[in-house]
């Protein structure tokens, strides 16, 4: 455990790739089980059933002043890095190596959880309290991606990173197979892959100054970018399934899709909700969301149909190295057997220059996408975010100017500055909060900001801080809706700051009712 | 306790501790440059405070200076005061003030940990405690300074190919540093940043142990590799630092308590070494100078006016202008 929570702290605080890549290496060098816990840690496959955030807070509360606990939180920023700090130190037990400290904690009963995993942090070290509790409550962020483990491991040992992506999702813990295979000593892992998710082909952001210069229009086609949840449809005559971008099975969820979808193929595309293929908005789509099982009368209220847009496997023809515009055909000739309700396929958008495409990025007709994805005509399906084949570029975003009103400490690598902040409009001589953001501002921007609200608190509730109402927020959004649970009565979707307008008066913010009016929701 | 006011001021006989903005008659308690300003007409100190301002700001920084030794007492009008070592840095004292059998303490920046590098801490009983409160959360529990100073030993051996850069401020911090790898016997000349020279070399002339140092200059990149060098925390960003090889960021303070602290500014190897109390020393100081009224200033105050609350204690933040909670050291 001492030298995996060291390799942890080292992660975190080395800048540099190569160096991240060879501590990983230095440390998958060990030869024992451990090494095969650590992959399932890195690669966030191991969690514990009652371990959460929250019970881990009940724990600190009977270790320590609640209100201490609170303001050192606020402090810090980091649930783990809290608790491991202020947890009394006791003396520190012998060091347990990191396999059989798991699974002394996955054998603890639920009904002893509260005393026996407070015995288990209590003789640890503060560093290796800290890595277990970012183990229990999962994502590291550490600031080593999935792929960043499987690239220093295909480089240990001279493999491609592309080979092991391709097996990864049916690799089971304590991936005896993959090592061997790494190591020369028996030939690749076999792997079902009819029943394999296979990891999605994702895209960048388009830089307009950079690439429009540098790309030829004349390779590329277009999409509509939807809305909605990215997944992957796996269809067989014994079974279908659904998964989410993550690689969670959602099946039970969309019963609908499950039971009418025909044939032999492996589909991506977007979930949304809508009748005759036209999708309503993601607050629809919202109720369809985070549930386990979909009743009759959700499934009426609320239908979802997947928007195709590409396939990997047809009729067990792994297609993934034949171009998108090849794809395209069997993904048509999959659409064609399966005319049901529930399957549709994605719009192309021919154009001749990147300016032809702007008017469709731009399609304020429709609120429901959000932009349009770029593909490379003749690109291959590949796994992960590879630059040059797809790029997103979303329409421009609806902006509003708000007064700043309160402002909190940020999380994580912001955790020292105040960087997020509520931001309200008028109503008649009061301010009313219209939403939060934590996001958007320039590395300046947020100091001065900082510093702004350092100076001119005039009210604390507990972390937060009310500040005094000069400062104007542009803050740009994708879309707002009624909403029940605000006092204003709406709610944005994904706010960000984006810029500060020294330029403006506060008396000239909009009103509640003016804002309202202005984006159609009264 | 009424004759002093948040600003440190206290009005009948016009007297500033520490003050911000050039004053008639400033007590300062010690060198660092939220505590002790250029422009004051009469400056109250150590002797070794007193120098250390001249070295910073010039012989002719005050128009007069009293030197005054720990535990000497100076007196205006019915105001006794007295200066007792506060173990922060090289003359660093505490202020006891004494007004008709009130005894009022201001610790300034204070640590109750031993160091060699200036005259330990020495606890005063008083009615009314002025305390500081940089590291005033329970997280904040300093480590032994010599573990710490160890982990940067440890590396130095590993990565022979790369210098080690320590940010640490140029008062104080750095010299502790050197002093430490002394005691650990680092004894390979250490490499300053120029801005630390002068300093450095009044430490030695004060007899503290800092060993061989040596200022950097252009030598070849090579020459650095396995060194150490440090710097003020200023330089680890700036061009300066690119002339070194392989360099590893190295920073010595108590903020490297916090891992998420040290990933913002970037550092690699952050050494927890601090010239301030930690939690447990703060509430030990409060507690055993049976003080009954406590103020706390600059720092993480909220939680340790809460706790002092619920000790019965009488506890209130008291703001001073120009130090905010987290840039000083």
């Amino acid at each position: 455990m001492k030298k995996f929570s060291s390799l942890l702290h080292n992660l975190i605080l080395t800048p540099s790739r190569n160096t991240k890549i060879k501590l990983l290496q230095d440390y998958f060098k060990i030869l024992d089980i451990n090494r095969a816990y650590a992959l399932a840690i890195l690669s966030n496959q191991l969690s514990f059933q009652f371990i959460k955030a929250s019970k881990l807070r009940e724990l600190v509360y009977e270790q320590v002043d609640q209100h201490l606990f609170d303001y050192s939180y606020d402090y810090v920023g980091d649930l783990a890095e809290t608790i491991s700090l202020i947890w009394p130190t006791k003396k520190e037990g012998k060091s347990q190596n990191l396999s059989t400290l798991i699974e002394n904690i996955k054998k603890i009963k639920k009904s002893e959880i509260n005393t026996e995993f407070s015995k288990v942090l209590s003789k640890l070290s503060n560093n290796e309290r800290w890595t277990l509790i970012k183990i229990c409550t999962g994502g590291l962020r550490i600031g080593v991606s999935e792929r960043l483990v499987k690239t220093a491991l295909a480089d240990l040992y001279n493999k491609s990173v592309n080979e092991i992506e391709e097996i990864w999702h049916g690799l089971e813990f304590p991936y005896e197979n993959l090592f061997q295979w790494l190591k020369n000593e028996t030939s690749k892992p076999k792997i079902d892959f009819k029943k394999l998710f296979h990891p999605m082909m994702l895209a960048n952001p388009i830089d307009e100054e950079r690439d429009f210069k540098r790309l030829d229009a004349n390779e590329f086609q277009a999409e509509y970018k939807w809305d909605g949840i990215r997944v992957q449809l796996m269809v067989s005559s014994k079974s279908v399934s659904l998964y989410s971008r993550t690689g969670d099975n959602i099946s039970s969820a969309f019963p609908e899709i499950i039971e009418t979808t025909k044939g032999d193929a492996v589909i991506d595309g977007e979930l949304l909700v809508g009748r005759n293929f036209k999708p309503s908005g993601f607050n629809d789509l919202q109720q369809r969301l985070n549930r386990k099982k979909a009743s009759k009368d959700l499934q009426k209220k609320f239908p979802v149909f997947i928007r195709a847009y590409d396939i990997l496997f047809y009729k067990g023809k792994d297609l993934r190295k034949l171009s998108l515009v090849e794809r395209r055909k069997y993904l048509e000739k999959f659409q064609k057997e399966n005319t049901t309700n529930q399957i549709d396929l994605s719009t192309i958008i021919n154009f001749l220059t990147w300016d032809e495409l702007t008017k469709y990025k731009n399609n304020f007709h429709d609120d429901l996408n959000e932009g349009v994805m770029i593909k490379l005509k003749n690109s291959e399906y590949l796994p992960g975010r590879k630059k040059g084949y797809w790029y997103k570029w979303k329409k421009n975003p609806k902006l509003v100017d708000a007064i700043l009103m309160y402002a909190q400490r940020g999380h994580g690598k912001r955790s020292s500055y105040y960087s997020d902040f509520t931001f309200g409009v008028w109503k008649e001589s009061e301010l009313v909060p219209i939403g939060k953001a934590y996001s958007g501002y320039t590395d300046k921007e947020l100091l001065v900001l900082d510093k702004f609200i350092r100076n001119n608190t005039i009210n604390k509730f507990g972390p937060v801080r009310e500040v005094k109402k000069e400062i104007i927020l542009e803050v740009a959004f994708d879309d707002v809706f009624p909403s029940t649970r605000h006092k204003s009565g709406v709610a944005m979707r994904f706010p960000r700051i984006h810029r500060i307008r020294w330029d403006k008066p506060v008396n000239e913010v909009l009103t509640i009712s003016e804002f309202k009016k202005e984006f159609k929701l009264s | 306790m009424d004759f002093i006011n948040h600003q440190l001021f206290i009005k009948d006989i016009n007297v500033h501790i520490d003050p911000i903005l050039p004053k008639k008659t400033a007590i300062i308690t010690h060198g660092h440059a939220d505590h002790a300003r250029f422009g004051h007409d009469h400056v109250i100190a150590t002797r070794q405070t007193i120098d250390i301002m001249k070295i910073r700001y010039g012989d002719k920084c005050a128009k007069k200076f009293t030197p005054l030794r720990y535990g000497q007492k100076y007196s205006i009008k019915n105001f006794d005061f007295t200066l007792y070592p506060a173990g922060h840095i090289l003359g660093s004292a505490q202020v006891l003030i004494e007004k008709n059998n009130h005894r009022l303490v201001i610790t300034g920046d204070y640590k109750v940990g031993k160091d060699e590098t200036c005259k330990n801490f020495k606890l005063v009983k008083c009615d009314t405690l002025i305390t500081e409160a940089t590291f005033g959360l329970p997280i904040f529990q300093h480590p032994d300074p010599k573990d710490e100073i160890q982990k940067l030993i440890q590396s130095v051996k590993i990565n022979k190919n790369n210098c080690h850069i320590v940010g640490a401020y140029a008062l104080g911090k750095a010299q502790r540093i050197m002093n430490l790898l002394r005691q650990q016997k680092y004894n390979e000349t250490i490499f300053i940043h120029g801005s630390l020279e002068k300093l450095c070399q009044y430490y030695s002339k004060e007899k503290i142990n800092i060993g061989k140092f040596e200022k950097v200059s252009s030598k070849d990149k090579s020459f650095y590799e396995g060194k150490i060098i440090i710097a003020p925390p200023s330089a680890l960003k700036d061009r300066w630092s690119r002339r070194f090889p392989n360099p590893i960021i190295c920073m010595a303070s108590g903020w490297m308590t916090v891992k998420q602290r040290a990933k913002q500014q970037g550092i690699e190897l952050p050494l927890v070494i601090s010239d301030h109390s930690d939690w447990n020393e703060l509430l030990d100081t409060i507690k055993k100078s049976k003080a009954k009224n406590i103020l706390i200033t600059h720092g993480q105050e909220d939680a340790l006016v809460y706790y002092c609350k619920k000790q019965n204690l009488v506890s209130k933040p008291l703001s001073i202008q120009g130090r905010s909670d987290e840039e000083i050291e």
